[in-house]
């Protein structure tokens, strides 16, 4: 039964995969790097299941936290081209401060 | 007692197995439809419907243990962050100046909205009067059914 999720789920990261390489937008790739982060936390908590070791969840709930903060730091960079604090000239044209 | 044990496994046979069939419809929705608009619509699939039919699978296996709760957490936090996700991404995609494909059909029919809208305008000025000499008839009737119930 988890062999067969597994499964699933590797053909299915092909396939977000492919989407990745082949996005022809910015936000094409952003969402298929989301959705392969989220198949990846599916993964890894069914893997752990397959061996045995269902301690793996932890690892799988670190890697939801990671997968969050950087899609949203992706977004954030590409929109202000930084990261932390905006640089005077795109905070000027953004939010005109 | 064995009987709820096999109850219990089928159960979990059965989200387990729908859902990496959603994962498997999302992923393939993602890299198949023309349009960056409805891509979002097939990655949301399997974030929503994939990750909760695996993880109820996947906590039906565990039972009752540190593991469910662990289960339950992942859950909580993808089910709140996946939509924020998705609606980062749209947002910003949507404020780069990115729209839908135009000739395909996945535009927002803004010609064929306003002929629509034309006759049905027409039918609208037809019907307003209509309607107009229906309600105070409706409202008689109801008076005149209210005053013989009463009397009734």
């Amino acid at each position: 039964m988890f062999a067969v999720a597994a499964i699933g789920l590797f053909i299915a990261m092909l396939l977000v995969l492919i989407r990745l390489y082949s996005g022809p937008t910015l936000y094409d790739r952003v969402l298929a790097v989301n959705s392969f982060g989220t198949h990846t936390v599916l993964f890894i908590g069914v893997l752990g299941f397959l061996n045995g070791r269902p301690d793996f969840l932890d690892i799988a709930l670190l890697y939801a936290l990671i997968n969050f903060v950087g899609t949203i730091a992706i977004l954030k960079y590409f929109r202000y081209r930084a990261i932390g604090d905006m640089s005077p000239v795109t905070r000027k044209k953004e939010t005109g401060l | 007692m064995s009987a709820l044990d096999m109850f219990i496994e089928g159960l979990s046979w059965v989200f387990i197995v729908s859902g990496s069939f959603f994962a498997i419809v999302g992923a393939f929705g993602s890299l198949r439809f023309p349009d960056f608009w409805s891509r979002l619509h097939a990655a949301s699939i399997s974030e929503s419907a994939g990750v909760i039919l695996l993880l109820v699978g996947m906590a039906l296996q565990a039972g009752l243990t540190l593991i469910t709760v662990k289960l339950l957490i992942i859950g909580i936090f993808l089910f709140i962050t996946g939509p924020t996700a998705t609606h980062a991404v749209a947002n910003a995609a949507y404020v780069t100046g990115l729209r839908p494909k135009e000739g395909t059909g996945l535009e927002a029919p803004k010609e064929t909205s306003t002929k629509t809208e034309k006759p049905k305008s027409k039918v609208k000025v037809k019907s307003k009067p209509a309607t107009k000499r229906r309600k105070p008839s409706a409202n008689g009737k109801t008076r005149a059914n209210g005053t013989t119930r009463s009397k009734g």
